[in-house]
């Protein structure tokens, strides 16, 4: 090839493409408008020319025979795969009349928006669904349990989120002078070599490794990590609530906490009153006359009496305030009664002291003494990253083991310090939604708010992000109660092969609904049931930004690819149909309003110039320490963005939403435990979502280089199970539980727990038949059919994809 | 000129594939058809009880250490998108001197 003809554009990446939620950089080599090579870009620090496979077989992605190119229009039954190709405005002109349709007879909340995994979407195709008017933007997977659930427990927890410190905020990383190395990482539930989830790169943890860092890695199976661990807890899947609370028990029995930053920074001196049903926080309003409800008690050993905790001022009503630490009292109220309390360490210290290790091995199976080595592993190391993952929402006890974790970075310091749990915020304050949850550029009435499906049952949703109930709108597509769902926008979602548990009610919905178009790269099981599908571009073929968590980063339109469009021009000009309102013509006009409110101090092309940007020292977006120097607060006053100021180890959060304030482990509801007749019939635990490098999710199986790497639709189960069953490796066999069955290749590897057996997600064959009811091999590979929607904990968050029951037979005999 | 080599530090491969696709990409070659590195895997119980996986790039005799990039003054594919950072490529002796210092590691050189 002649080098002059080739030109190389630096840029970043975000889906559509590789899958993940990685911020690589990548330098396209392009010739005649076509990109022949991508590599890394060895000048950006988050990958430092490193990528994955996935990035690396862009261009069998880009230009595969397979990929759609123009708009298409159903013309025979729906899923008989006859399409009639049809024009850009034909499409939008139809679109604009079905919906407008749908509004005029329905009201616009009975069209819902429904995406995938959180790539560059959430942002656009909310921006849509307002600028239609609907508040029904939905996230698939049943209880919404991807990281929201984890997120939601941060933010009431500690006010922010946090992730484990690589140094990423940092161009030098690892040789910034503020930076420390990890002493510990503890890798919970994730193999992260395999994917670049959640704003972080996968290799990360293999680099800090080389530099001294110690693993302990909780996970059902021996991943490479595992493997090099000091201490593998090999646990049984959805019992992560019963070892975080041994954790906790380990370390508040061996005083391995940080006393003073507990004392400092966390409720664990405020009062709670256990006279109720309900313990409760006492507030001021309990104690006076006229006190106000957001203010929160003490008990004050210098005056022998009750104080008050100022939230506003975050100060005590006086002078010398001695909090009690681990106490209780009689507490004198307003209306003359009495009340016991306790303070909120008492009561935490109570909730944890039955999960002893013993107990925990009880439930957990792993072993008493590796569970209170890695607690003390994890106390004593300083700096300790503890990294979790997405086992921690797919359970249906996710929030109350979520809020058990997180208090462990919260009693032993490791928040927002060098190479520990660092504070992860929007960089530069660059939030890329036009909509957001925290108040955006757009927005709804809060009458078409309450419509919002789901937060008539659970308040958490109304107060945390802007999701509606996937599980809800399911049921409510057949109910059509309170008010019916007639239309669905799907657009980077496949829930028929990937994030819909029980694929045949979402058959049946997609079958019920009005109208469905889906935007998609290629046609999917999902796509081929719609009325009309659209062809989405690879975010080497879009304009778009990119800030989670860092760097602030541009993503640049470097070819283009048949008559593809980005998600964003694709919503914009909905949008710009829909609401005649709506501010933005060009895609760059809408970036540079984003970056302009959150007073980023540059414009989408000086940020295309600089490809990325991380926030400088001193921004709130920018580590360490902010706690301290008032950098998380609105007021500027030291402290936490949550109710109280304080890290929250009994929230008001979910006392609000009339939720257990402290963390709590429950059985998951079809396990050995909870139904034990149940475990006759099935007396394996099916877990699903494994990751591969070689796929995202449903994506990437038609990819050649990909599929050679991972081929087939596997069953992990331990040689021991297997011969017990008389499977051999590489035999097809069938899973089945109460809920349905599908057929697995199976994979004989000691990796996995006698016991248990892992199932990856997101399986079709995009080169079987597509049409339906074969769609693309579904009703045979897809695990989802095990799995019921509608398990969740209170929260109305979690679901059962980490843990349920099956057995695995011959294909030949049952 | 002295001869080169690439240098695998196998301890902390984890068999990611960055080095198998980045081969095929670089050059256009086949999927099912052979490229110039393969990783294999080997998973073993140890005394013990414990279970170690351990991953090696293997280079098939269809790698030319990446000579028409050498050419060019550029690093191999595989080299430059390592995931795990565990392929150098250099003058062989120096990463043979290299080699001799790291308890597990690999010295590939080209040519038969």
């Amino acid at each position: 090839m002649s080098e002059e003809d080739v030109t190389i554009v630096k840029t970043t990446t975000w889906s559509a493409g590789p899958g993940c939620h990685g911020n690589c950089g990548v330098l396209a080599h392009v010739r005649d408008g076509k990109v022949i090579k991508v590599e890394g870009d060895p000048e950006h620090p988050w990958n430092q020319g490193r990528v994955c496979p996935r990035l690396l077989a862009m261009p069998q992605y880009m230009y595969h025979p397979d990929r759609l190119q123009f708009p298409q229009k159903r013309v025979g039954k729906r899923g008989e795969n006859k399409w009639e190709r049809i024009s850009w405005d034909e499409a939008y002109d139809l679109i604009e009349k079905r919906m407008n349709e749908i509004k005029a007879e329905h009201g616009p909340e009975s069209m819902v928006f429904l995406q995938g995994t959180g790539r560059d979407i959430g942002g656009w195709i909310s921006m849509l669904a307002y600028a239609y008017g609907s508040p029904n933007w939905v996230f698939g997977l049943s209880g919404i349990s991807c990281y929201t659930p984890r997120l939601m427990v941060m933010w009431l927890t500690q006010g922010d989120f946090c992730v484990g410190d690589a140094a990423q905020w940092h161009t030098k990383r690892y040789d910034d002078p503020d930076y420390k190395i990890p002493e510990s990482i503890t890798m919970w539930g994730q193999n992260l070599p395999a994917s670049c989830p959640d704003g972080f790169f996968s290799h990360w943890y293999v680099d800090l490794m080389k530099k001294g860092s110690e693993l302990v890695v909780i996970d059902p199976r021996c991943t490479w990590l595992a493997s090099r661990a000091k201490i593998w807890l090999q646990i049984r899947p959805g019992t992560d609530g019963a070892l975080a609370l041994a954790y906790l028990n380990v370390i508040i029995n061996e005083k391995l906490y940080d006393e003073g930053y507990v004392q400092k920074w966390t409720n664990a001196h405020h009062l709670v009153r256990v006279d109720g049903v309900k313990p409760l926080l006492l507030r001021e309003s309990d104690l006076r006359a006229g006190g106000s409800a957001s203010n929160f008690v003490v008990w004050d050993q210098t005056a022998d009496a009750p104080a008050v905790w100022l939230s506003d001022q975050q100060a005590y009503d006086r002078e010398n305030v001695a909090p009690a630490f681990d106490d209780e009292y009689d507490v004198l109220l307003t209306d003359g009664t009495r009340v016991n309390c306790k303070t909120v360490w008492r009561m935490f210290r109570e909730r944890v002291a039955p999960y002893t290790p013993e107990k925990a091995e009880e439930i957990t199976w792993a072993p008493a003494r590796d569970i209170a080595a890695a607690a003390r592993m994890y106390a004593k190391s300083k700096p300790a990253i503890l990294h979790w993952g997405l086992p921690i929402d797919t359970i249906q006890t996710t929030v109350p083991t979520a809020q058990a974790i997180n208090h462990l970075w919260c009693l032993t310091g490791n928040l927002d310090n060098p190479g520990g749990n660092v504070i992860a915020r929007y960089p530069n304050s660059v939030v890329t939604y036009p909509y957001n949850s925290g108040g955006g550029v757009m927005s709804l009435s809060p009458e078409m708010h309450a419509k919002r499906i789901g937060t008539w049952k659970y308040p958490a949703l109304r107060d945390f992000r802007a999701w509606a109930h996937p599980d809800i709108m399911l049921e409510q597509v057949f109910s059509e109660d309170p008010y019916p769902v007639k239309g669905m926008w799907i657009q980077t979602a496949n829930p028929l092969a990937c994030t819909g548990l029980d694929p045949a009610k979402w058959l049946a919905a997609m079958e019920k609904l009005d109208f469905t178009v889906c935007v998609d790269l290629f046609m999917t099981p999902t796509a081929m049931m719609a009325d009309l599908v659209l062809p989405a571009a690879t975010f080497l073929e879009k304009d778009s930004l990119k800030g989670w968590w860092v760097p602030l980063q541009a993503i640049k339109k470097v070819v283009t690819v048949g008559e593809c469009k980005s998600d964003i021009e694709i919503n914009m000009e909905m949008a710009r149909r829909f609401n005649p309102e709506f501010p933005w013509k060009k895609p760059q006009e809408m970036f540079d309003t984003i970056l302009k409110n959150a007073d980023a101090g540059m414009t989408y092309q000086e940020l295309c110039d600089k490809t990325w940007v991380l926030p400088e020292k001193g921004h709130p977006s920018a580590p360490y320490f902010r706690y301290e120097k008032g950098l998380l607060r609105e007021d500027g006053k030291p402290g936490f963005k949550t109710p109280s100021g304080k890290i929250e180890l009994f929230s008001s959060w979910l006392e609000k939403w009339e939720l257990d304030p402290l963390p709590f482990y429950e059985e998951p509801p079809y396990s050995p435990v909870s139904t034990p007749d149940l475990y006759k019939e099935y007396p394996l635990i099916l877990t699903t979502g494994r990751r591969s490098v070689a796929s995202y999710h449903s994506e990437h199986r038609q990819v050649p280089w990909l599929r050679e790497i991972d081929p087939d639709a596997i069953l992990e189960i331990h040689p021991q199970t297997a011969r017990e069953l008389d499977i051999c490796h590489g035999e097809t066999v069938w899973i089945e539980n109460q809920f349905g069955k599908c057929k697995r290749v199976a994979a004989v590897t000691p990796a996995i727990h006698p016991k248990v057996v892992m199932a990856p997600h997101g399986w079709w064959m995009p080169e079987q038949e597509g049409s339906s009811p074969h769609l693309f091999g579904i009703w045979d590979v897809n695990i989802n059919q095990l799995i019921p929607m509608d398990h969740h904990g209170a929260s109305g968050l979690g679901c059962l994809a980490k843990s349920i029951l099956c057995k695995v037979y011959k294909m030949e005999g049952k | 000129m002295s001869e080169n080599g690439i240098l695998v530090d196998y301890t902390y491969c984890t068999g990611c594939s960055a080095c198998e696709v980045a081969c095929k990409q670089e050059y256009g070659r086949k999927a099912g058809a052979v490229g110039g590195v393969k990783v294999m895997e080997l998973m073993h119980e140890l005394p013990g009880g414990k279970l170690d996986i351990t991953y090696y790039p293997v280079f098939t005799k269809v790698c030319s250490l990446c000579a028409p990039r050498v050419k060019k003054g550029l690093k191999p594919a595989c080299v430059i998108h390592c995931m795990a950072n565990v392929l150098t490529y250099g003058p062989a002796e120096e990463l043979a001197s290299i080699s001799f210092k790291k308890r597990k590691s690999v010295l590939w050189k080209g040519g038969e």
